[in-house]
């Protein structure tokens, strides 16, 4: 097989080639099956188009239907930069928190065997299958004024729920698994040979990570901040559960795009939406990336 | 005598990569904070209702029909993602074509795109003064602020599951039998329905599983385009909110509890369905 089908098609599986046969071969053209591709791709294209470039589109012409000064006066406004500044430190505060986690997690179940392991990779996966209405419900629970935990914050004047420590628990509640999720297949495949010589010939925990164990992990840890931060800055039920909507303290991103909307201000929430939008799309892009440079 | 030898073995197997102890503090620690401690909260506020007020709670008709609508919508939404997922999936591994990489990389998108922005942009793109809102409006066809505004809502935050969950398992596929299927006669249709349709069915069924979950509990992209309509367009996760703007904790919670029920229930069926099917082919 030449080099250069070799590259376009994988691998050639048999000394005969004959795996690959029915790849080299491309459909002529005119023949049904040639037609069923063509139908397929069409339909898949247009399938994304209508439901995902469009509503792309949607924010963006309406953002801007008022032109740029309107467009750019939403942007500057008091409100949006708060709400910017609390979701950037959400963000940051479910990385911190999820990667600390995620990396401890991920070493304990991948690098040591011990009963109920099997449980705690189950539980870690919780916030998972859990409605994000339901994840803010539990802190207000929780930390709320009927909450058991109620009356000894409200007599040290501790606000958690209502207020921004709410937020940032839930954010990182939604996120939780994200980080663990994609450092434990890749610590559970290097498996734990590497760690157990370097511990044999007497190097410290921390040298052990450092020298060891990270270099495997540093393009899934990479990975699981990425999908971490996506979800974090665009997290909207559970925040909205435990926000108590309070302008100026309380609003993330998403939050006041919801507001600005309910008070028929479309202009500035489709503009505030383009923010995320723009955050989206380089979250995409460097997701494609480190995806690119794994491969 | 040996069993002391084995104990001490395993103890020293434990010993010989340090960190054990302290990676099972930090992780429990901050499980039992953040997931768990919480969770518990669920169970005791529930229980301050007495049984039958809980069951009058959840068996109200608002609440029941709450469930229907969230449940309806969400398996229409899996079924459809379903279909398209596999079609989506089957495209991208095996044609070659032009922008196939941009096409790999937008399947993301419902996951980097915050659910807030998804909601009002389809809201805008389905209403009856929208894009496509517009022209169905022409027909006599009201999708935003109906049901199917909901089911399309659900279609966009589900989509990616059955894609990803499809393409490693289409991607791993040995051509081999699919040769044999056709060197024997068979056609492609045939091939398909027979050869690789059973191969991709635990991916398909996994992939339908999490975009029905999914479905149940989404709430941000949902709740512009559903209108809230009682008995009509409310979704359950409305209703908890619903509740708790109203004060009321004890009866949020326990639609909370039903929902987690359901969710629960149906990754079990799912679970069981491919456990037995694996059994089924195996044998």
């Amino acid at each position: 097989m030449p080099e250069k089908l070799q590259k376009k098609y994988g691998p050639d599986h048999g000394e005969d080639g004959i795996h690959s046969i029915q790849k080299v071969i491309e459909p002529p053209k005119g023949s049904t099956k040639h037609i069923t591709r063509n139908i397929l791709i069409g339909i898949s294209a247009l399938f994304l188009l209508v439901m995902l470039i469009l509503p792309l589109a949607v924010v963006v012409v309406n953002a801007l239907k008022e032109g740029w000064a309107a467009y750019s006066a939403a942007l500057l406004d008091e409100y949006t930069g708060k709400a910017l500044q609390l979701t950037l430190l959400a963000t940051a505060a479910a990385i911190l928190v999820n990667t600390v986690f995620g990396i401890f997690a991920a070493y304990l179940l991948s690098k040591f065997y011990f009963r109920g392991r099997e449980l705690v990779a189950t539980l870690i996966d919780i916030p998972f299958s859990i409605s994000p209405v339901i994840a803010g419900l539990v802190f207000i629970l929780t930390f709320g004024s009927v909450g058991w935990m109620g009356d000894f914050l409200t007599a040290h004047n501790i606000r958690i729920v209502f207020a921004v420590p709410g937020i940032l628990l839930a954010t990182i509640f939604v996120t939780f698994p994200f980080v663990f999720r994609e450092l434990f297949p890749v610590m559970n495949a290097q498996g734990k040979d590497e760690e157990e010589a370097a511990g044999l010939m007497g190097a410290g925990g921390f040298t052990i990570f450092r020298r060891i164990t990270f270099p495997h992990i540093k393009w899934a840890l990479l990975y699981g901040i990425i999908l971490c931060s996506a979800r974090a800055m665009g997290e909207f039920g559970a925040v909205s559960v435990i926000s108590g909507h309070l302008r100026g303290k309380t609003n993330t991103l998403p939050l006041h795009v919801e507001i600005l909307y309910n008070e028929f201000n479309t202009t500035a929430a489709f503009a505030v939406s383009s923010i995320l939008v723009i955050l989206a799309a380089l979250i995409l892009i460097a997701r494609n990336l480190v995806e690119w440079k794994t491969k | 005598m040996e069993q002391q030898i084995t104990k001490v073995k395993n103890r020293r197997e434990i010993r010989v990569i340090p960190g054990f102890g302290l990676s099972m503090g930090v992780t429990l620690a901050m499980l039992s904070t953040i997931v768990l401690i919480p969770l518990v909260s669920l169970f005791t506020s529930a229980a301050q209702l007495s049984f039958q007020e809980f069951v009058e709670v959840v068996t109200s008709p608002q609440i029941v029909s709450g469930y229907m609508v969230s449940l309806s919508c969400a398996f229409f939404a899996a079924l459809i993602n379903t279909a398209f997922g596999l079609m989506l999936a089957w495209v991208l591994v095996r044609y070659d074509f032009p922008g196939k990489r941009l096409m790999d990389g937008l399947i993301e998108l419902p996951f980097a795109l915050p659910t807030a922005v998804a909601g009002i942009a389809l809201t805008y793109l389905y209403s009856d003064q929208g894009w496509i809102g517009s022209f169905f409006a022409t027909v006599g066809v009201k999708i935003a602020y109906t049901r199917i505004g909901i089911t399309i809502a659900m279609i966009f935050v589900g989509i990616p599951f059955v894609v990803r969950a499809v393409q490693p398992v289409l991607e791993k596929m040995d051509r081999q039998y699919e040769e044999a299927a056709m060197m024997l006669g068979a056609g492609r249709r045939y091939t398909f329905a027979r050869v690789i349709l059973p191969e991709l069915f635990p991916a398909l069924l996994a992939g339908f599983g999490l975009a029905f979950a999914r479905g149940i509990g989404e709430y941000g992209s949902v709740v512009f385009i559903a209108g809230n309509i009682p008995y009509e367009t409310q979704i359950a996760p409305l209703l908890i909110m619903a509740k708790l703007e109203q004060y009321k904790y004890a009866d949020a919670t326990a639609i909370a509890l039903v929902l987690l029920l359901l969710s629960f229930l149906l990754m079990l069926i799912i679970n069981s369905v491919q456990i037995y099917m694996q059994k089924f082919s195996k044998s």
